[in-house]
């Protein structure tokens, strides 16, 4: 297929698509006048019912948590299927990182770049910390926190090399942590069952009054075991591609 | 301007399907992809705001005071994260292509098979 068909045929889909949009942005109530049922009704009961000032966690954690569950899920398999597709390969082997193309100068990282990243390493893990443990009261989570977390271990890399960023994210201790956070996550749902409560009801005890840290029960359990699992599963996947620059197949000059 | 969001998920959307079916590069092609799912986080946000309305966060406003729907908030943050672990995956993939036929060209690799 010739890029001239290729663009026609997209015309021809895309035109299909535009009178689809159109069609079903005519039915939409307009901007600005979300009719609910759902979201009004969740935010009537929301804080009563959880202690939870945070009513997005509330959501994600409680009232839409089975779907959760299986979001979180997805990212593990992602991180296992990563794993497995760049797995070393018969015929691969490491080799240190050598500059194949010596007529190109390839500048170092420069001292700002290492700079910057060693300052804002520490401070990302702690406010991904922060994030991952105050789902309940502040707009912040066990996904969002789990990735800030991920991203203070890259910015050790940045700040210095592979290996150092390999030695500060060992992958046993990284399949671990996102096994605790996985399986975590699952526990406190079938703790409910065994409570002769539905699946992943709030069991533990709400705290005395919405906002604090120590309440909402469930939903904060919860979210700090997200935290671990989306950041053990980041972490793992951004290793699995910097290992790639450092394979190489045999036989290739 | 009640349809302004709208037209501007349509934008991101068309932008981003015209650089998957023009795109001579893998990742190039990841990256458009990504650009179609942020659309995607518009149309949510676009769909459950209320005018006038706070963020459904009662930390420091008064309890039932109106906010936006939590609910599609709730679904943009499972669409980031799905967005996150296809990507993930699409690289990869990407990775093991260029290692097994030495090019990231998909018209290049259409015509490579076996």
């Amino acid at each position: 297929m010739t890029q001239a068909q290729r663009r026609w045929i997209f015309l021809v889909a895309g035109t299909g698509l535009a009178a689809f949009y159109l069609w079903g942005l005519s039915g939409l109530p307009g901007f600005g006048n979300y009719p609910g049922p759902y979201g009004p009704a969740i935010l009537q009961v929301a804080v009563a019912q959880t202690h939870a000032t945070g009513v997005v966690s509330a959501v994600n954690f409680l009232y839409r948590g089975f779907d959760t569950v299986g979001e979180e899920f997805i990212l593990f398999t992602a991180a296992s299927g990563v794993s497995v597709v760049l797995r070393h390969l018969r015929g691969e082997r490491d080799r240190s990182a050598v500059d194949e193309a010596a007529d190109r100068d390839v500048p170092p990282t420069s001292s700002a770049v290492r700079m910057v990243a060693l300052v804002f390493a520490g401070p990302a893990i702690v406010v991904g910390w922060w994030l991952a443990s105050h789902a309940q009261t502040n707009p912040s989570g066990g996904f969002q926190g789990g990735v800030v977390l991920a991203s203070g271990f890259v910015l050790v890399y940045l700040a210095g090399e592979f290996l150092v960023f390999e030695r500060f994210s060992p992958v046993d201790l990284l399949d671990v942590v996102e096994g605790v956070g996985a399986g975590g996550f699952a526990a406190t749902g079938l703790t409910a069952v065994f409570l002769s409560m539905p699946f992943l009801a709030n069991w533990l005890d709400l705290g005395q009054y919405p906002g604090a840290v120590s309440s909402s029960g469930t939903i904060a359990l919860i979210s700090f075991f997200v935290g671990l699992e989306v950041a053990a599963a980041f972490i793992l996947i951004v290793g699995e591609l910097l290992e790639q620059t450092l394979l190489i197949r045999q036989g290739e000059s | 301007m009640a349809v302004f969001p709208f037209v501007v998920v349509a934008w991101i959307l068309g932008i981003g399907l015209y650089g998957i079916v023009t795109s001579r590069h893998l990742v190039h092609q990841i990256v458009c992809l990504t650009v179609v799912q942020s659309s995607t986080y518009v149309l949510l946000l676009g769909v459950g705001y209320v005018t006038g309305a706070v963020a459904p966060y009662y930390y420091d406003v008064p309890d039932h005071t109106p906010a936006v729907d939590p609910v599609v908030q709730a679904l943009a943050l499972t669409d980031v994260v799905v967005e996150a672990a296809v990507t993930a995956l699409l690289l990869s993939f990407a990775v093991q292509a260029h290692k097994r036929f030495g090019t990231l060209d998909p018209h290049e690799l259409a015509s490579m098979k076996g």
